[in-house]
């Protein structure tokens, strides 16, 4: 039973990383109806920014800043440079752009940093918290609660920003309607600006995160992919949908993989998630805190 | 001046529902067909064939089944390379189980094949919609490719996971040379080609196009969905199934779930938004578009480094490739966000008016 809680736990905390991901998603999704598929490349980005400029001598918490502003000034960039031109064209267009956009920025790291696998030091440590293996024998994992603390503060304050802020209301009506919200004066650019700043900074949050548990690489790219089964179990829409979906995918693939996994031959972490996400579709097509969208003829 | 068709009067329904309306548009095809069938051939070299024509055509082909699902019918699937994967192991079962069985038959089962399983993966999109079921196809992708990889019996327990596929062979003829296998590999491409316009222009085709622009109005006017949207997947995994199977047989001669990852994947998706959604003349022109544009960047690279001595490194010029294919994704979209095939629609207005502005 110890071993079931302690799988389940590590589960739960790795489920936190993804959603750090989702969430970089679901801001720009909620914003501009735009499914950013460079969310994963923004990522390994903004990792492998801050390991570049903390090679040259430079102190992490001055590394940090530097990084910010480099990914504030990447998100309006694209705002402007890709996103403008396509204002009211179809979403699957949207899309496209972003595919390609995430194949420029992963060249564009690799080549201003070069590809090779780099180390990231936090500070924190991925050794079992003493106590806890102490008192009831299971190992759980100090820099994975620390990153679960960080995912926490970030989603409390985005949630604040989205419901309480005058630009969260403006946002909200950005994503529900281009034209109406140019419309009734909302400043389209200005929003969107700040979505992919902010998008930016949630992409450098998770970067520091998993490049520092994996290793800064372009394998972090792929995390994007595991962030999506995340999103749509959660619902594209909602930002605690994010938190909560991550933890379920973290916990049942985890469990999966100890469980089902050595029955069929291992490897099934690669789609069991999805699996998990397309059965619970059936169920709940929106996901689970989607809005749920009225259709009329 | 010479590309208008005044004087050409259509006097019957077969004349009105014919392909190709116009006479001077009949006869470019014929043209292309002839040059592709004849003149290339005569002319081109072994690695022309085997490193651009043959893979663009039958990308072109996984192309024109997905633009019939995602085009046509307006269900984004980001799927396609595993039910290429599906084509591609079982046509190589059914050659290696069944005594005597043609490889055409072969590709025919395994396109069937991958209709079956593209059904049941289709069936999600009954509840799911738009981003939601692309999200969900993929896991079709990773659960097929993963399935095709730990099962042992699909790749008759080899021990690399990498096979052989089977020596082509039709009526005792044994296509071995590039040319020989550029030639069947057109013709099937031509014919499934053909049937997929057709069959745009169909009954089908506009239901398909009714459920695409809106579901729920289709609905009321009596199309009935889940048999639209059951059948878009089912034909558009054939025609991947097909593609995937001439893919490991024709192009790549071995048989390995890795080469139908989620890259493929994509790839065929760009295709289909570059040559433009919902024309099958649109896959023809992304996949020649994809096919050609990291050739043509290695070729400039390899310029410029002749002429200007530049020393580039080998990662430099991938990232650097990797840079310009997605900013020439991301610019041809700013441009021309229906595609290609859009481009060359403007372009045959602007030569029925020639000389004159409109």
């Amino acid at each position: 039973m110890t071993f079931f809680f302690e799988v389940l736990i590590g589960g739960l905390l790795s489920g936190v990383m993804y959603s750090l991901v989702a969430l970089g998603f679901v801001l720009i999704y909620k914003a501009s109806g735009v499914f950013n598929f460079a969310q994963g490349a923004m990522v390994y980005f903004a990792a492998i920014t801050f390991v570049g400029v903390t090679e040259f001598d430079i102190s992490p918490w001055i590394a940090f800043p530097i990084s910010l502003i480099v990914m504030v000034v990447l998100g309006l960039v694209v705002e402007k440079v890709v996103l403008r031109p396509l204002v009211n064209q179809p979403q699957i267009t949207l899309f496209m752009v972003t595919i390609g956009l995430a194949f420029f920025i992963e060249g564009l790291a690799q080549l201003m940093w070069g590809a090779n696998v780099r180390g990231l030091e936090l500070g924190l440590q991925d050794v079992p918290l003493e106590w806890v293996s102490e008192r009831w024998g299971m190992s759980i994992s100090k820099f994975d609660l620390a990153a679960a603390g960080v995912a926490a503060i970030l989603v409390t304050s985005l949630a604040l920003l989205f419901n309480r802020t005058r630009i969260g209301r403006a946002l909200r009506a950005v994503a529900d309607d281009h034209q109406a919200a140019l419309a009734v004066g909302i400043p389209l650019q200005q929003i969107w600006g700040i979505v992919w700043g902010v998008a930016g900074f949630v992409a450098l949050v998770a970067g520091l995160l998993w490049g520092s548990r994996n290793g800064v690489q372009f394998a972090l790219t792929f995390v994007a992919l595991k962030a999506l089964p995340v999103l749509i179990l959660g619902g594209f829409e909602s930002i605690p949908g994010a938190i909560v979906g991550g933890l379920i995918i973290g916990a049942t693939e985890k469990l999966a993989e100890v469980y089902i996994g050595p029955m069929v031959g291992g490897g099934i972490e690669g789609w069991f998630p999805y699996m998990l996400a397309l059965v619970f579709l059936l169920v709940r097509p929106e996901g689970l805190f989607g809005e749920k969208i009225i259709r009329r003829v | 001046m010479f590309y208008r068709e005044a004087g050409q009067f259509k006097t019957n329904y077969i004349d009105d529902s014919a392909i190709f309306p116009i006479r001077q548009d009949r006869i470019g095809f014929a043209i292309i067909l002839l040059l592709a069938f004849v003149a290339v051939p005569l002319f081109a070299t072994p690695y022309i064939f085997s490193a651009i024509l043959i893979p663009f055509l039958i990308l072109a082909l996984a192309a024109i089944g997905l633009n019939i699902l995602t085009g046509y019918c307006g269900q984004l699937s980001l799927g396609t390379a595993a039910f290429m994967a599906v084509g591609a192991f079982a046509s190589y079962n059914f050659m290696l189980r069944v005594p005597g069985m043609p490889i055409l038959l072969a590709f025919l089962c395994g396109g069937v094949m991958a209709a079956g399983v593209g059904i049941v993966f289709g069936l999600p999109s009954l509840r799911i919609r738009g981003f939601y079921l692309a999200v969900a196809t993929l896991a079709a992708q990773f659960f097929i490719v993963w399935c095709l990889a730990k099962v042992g019996w699909f790749s008759n327990y080899s021990s690399s996971g990498v096979i052989t596929a089977q020596q082509v062979e039709i009526l005792g003829y044994q296509f071995r040379t590039p040319a020989s296998k550029y030639l069947l590999v057109l013709g099937i491409v031509s014919i499934m080609a053909l049937g997929a316009k057709n069959l745009a222009r169909s009954n089908v085709g506009r239901s398909w196009m009714a459920v695409r622009d809106m579901d729920i109005a289709a609905e009321v006017i009596g199309i009935r969905l889940m048999p639209a949207k059951l059948l878009a997947f089912a034909i558009s995994s054939f025609y991947a199934g097909v593609a995937g199977a001439l893919y490991a047989y024709m192009y790549l001669g071995t048989v390995e779930p890795e080469a139908y990852n989620l890259d493929l994947s994509f790839r065929i998706l760009f295709m289909i938004i570059i040559g433009g959604v919902g024309t099958v003349l649109g896959s023809f022109l992304g996949s020649a578009f994809i096919a050609l544009l990291p050739i043509a960047l290695s070729l400039l690279v390899g310029f410029l480094e002749n002429s200007i001595h530049l020393s580039v490194s080998k990662s430099m010029t991938s990232n650097l490739e990797l840079m310009t294919f997605g900013g020439l994704i991301i610019f041809f979209l700013i441009v021309e966000p229906h595609g290609l095939a859009r481009l060359w629609q403007i372009g045959k207005e602007k030569l029925r008016l020639w000389p004159f502005p409109h």
